[in-house]
């Protein structure tokens, strides 16, 4: 299997140890350098944190790792990375509804790595939980397996899948506190906590930005996975 | 009745009351219209919920909910989200009772290959192989023959395979032919067709019993 880089270079200077994890966009955004693998949570671009992108395209680090369920639509969501030339490789399960993606795998000016969504979503979760891997009957018996290693586990073929780490989170929660924990709503949690916590450095996207502490039974991800919060309302000023 | 209306409705009637469903895009989708009375079922969408309802009236659309193909969605009384890895697995720990999904081709050993045709279309396998490694039951909708009339159902699939040995039941408009001891058997034809037929267009071996049910519509 190709390597895909990791740079694992966001520094610990880069981390915010103040217990208000509330930024100012640019604030938030200073720690993302050329290279990182990047993860962008969402799912077809609901619960995908647009104004960071936005953002990030336009402090255009490149030669960036993206790592999304899929490259959503053309101009919107992680498909706005690629079409800035911010993007080397992409890491997904699905590329259809963006044909610009496909116009760059056939000109092979990106690499692009499809996984299958259940295992793109539990290597991401191993790497957040510390595991160095799972076994998986998704894949097991096809061409997605072969080169890797396979064990019957109880009569049945199991794949083995490696972790999935990444230098930078780009996460969108609806509500947020200043300790950095989230509540997300409806689908657009998907790939959002995983995210969060398989990454060093982590920024997110709220649409409401609470003055006091989350209920604490309702939080979804501990704002300890968390190191900066950017209101949604702040985009609209620019950056 | 066309093909896939057709098809749909007869998906239907192998859902049973309380089972737990994921519905592909497409032709998948159209099976919860034709549920037959007294039977409901609760339908999975892999983004992250389970409660999936109709396609909401305009203005009550909301942004942050929408099914695994990309379309505004409804959550009914119930339902509940959850996150990616959570959904997964739901679908690969045995909880998913019937996973319906197309097909480009399926064949004799029960093999699905409907992801990817390598120089042409590479759009990503989403969660198909996911769901069809860890649903129950994998049931194939699909048309009989592709466009050009060629058979679908084949003695072995040519394009990469998306599962190895996991399709229990494939329906067609022409025919339902469920997996058996390893073989296809051929458990029922639509009225309008004979046996020879069915036979003729598939490249598959099927096993044929001495009665052949006739679809009841």
């Amino acid at each position: 299997m190709i390597p895909i880089p990791f740079s694992g270079r966001v520094s610990e200077s880069c981390y915010h140890h103040s217990m208000n994890k509330v930024r100012g966009m640019d604030d938030a955004l200073a720690p993302i350098c050329d290279g990182m693998r990047v993860m962008v949570a969402g799912f077809m671009t609901v619960g995908t944190p647009l104004g960071l992108i936005e953002a990030l395209t336009t402090r255009g680090p490149r030669h960036l790792t993206v790592v999304c369920s899929d490259a959503g639509t053309p101009g919107k969501g992680a498909g706005m990375l690629v079409d800035a030339n911010m993007v080397d490789t992409f890491i997904g399960s699905h590329v259809g509804l963006n044909p610009r993606i496909g116009e760059r795998m056939a000109a092979e000016t990106m690499n692009v790595h499809l996984v299958p969504q259940g295992t793109l979503a539990e290597r991401i979760r191993c790497a957040g939980a510390g595991l160095g891997g799972f076994f998986t009957p998704t894949g097991a018996g096809t061409e997605w397996a072969e080169g890797k290693e396979c064990r019957t586990i109880n009569g049945k073929s199991y794949v083995f899948e490696n972790p999935l780490p990444g230098d930078v989170a780009l996460i969108r929660a609806h509500r947020a506190d200043a300790s950095g924990n989230c509540i997300f709503r409806k689908s657009a949690r998907n790939f959002n906590p995983l995210m969060a916590m398989a990454c060093q450095y982590v920024v997110v996207e709220a649409d409401i930005v609470e003055e006091h502490p989350l209920d604490p039974d309702q939080v979804m991800l501990p704002g300890v996975f968390v190191d900066a919060v950017v209101h949604r309302k702040e985009m609209a000023h620019g950056c | 009745m066309d093909a896939k209306a057709a098809i749909a409705r007869r998906i239907a009637m192998e859902l049973h009351d309380g089972q737990l469903v994921n519905l592909g895009i497409g032709l998948p989708t159209m099976v919860a219209d034709y549920l037959p009375e007294g039977v409901e079922i609760l339908l999975q969408s892999e983004n992250g919920f389970v409660g999936l309802g109709p396609s909401p009236q305009e203005g009550e659309i909301d942004e942050d909910l929408i099914n695994a193909g990309a379309q505004s969605a409804t959550i009914l009384d119930g339902g509940c989200f959850f996150d990616s890895a959570t959904s997964f697995a739901i679908i690969r720990g045995g909880r998913l009772d019937v996973t319906v999904l197309g097909t480009l081709e399926v064949d004799e050993e029960g093999n699905i290959a409907n992801y990817i045709i390598p120089g042409k279309i590479v759009p990503g396998m989403g969660g198909a192989m996911d769901l069809c490694a860890g649903a129950q039951r994998v049931v194939v909708a699909t048309t009989h023959c592709d466009r050009r009339g060629n058979p679908k159902i084949l003695q072995r699939c040519r394009l990469p395979l998306t599962a190895r040995g996991e399709a229990d039941l494939i329906v067609t408009e022409l025919a339902v032919i469920e997996r058996q001891g390893g073989k296809l058997v051929l458990v029922e034809r639509a009225p309008e067709v004979s046996v020879e037929e069915i036979l003729q267009k598939t490249e598959a071996t099927l096993e044929v019993p001495s009665e052949v049910a006739v679809r009841s519509f």
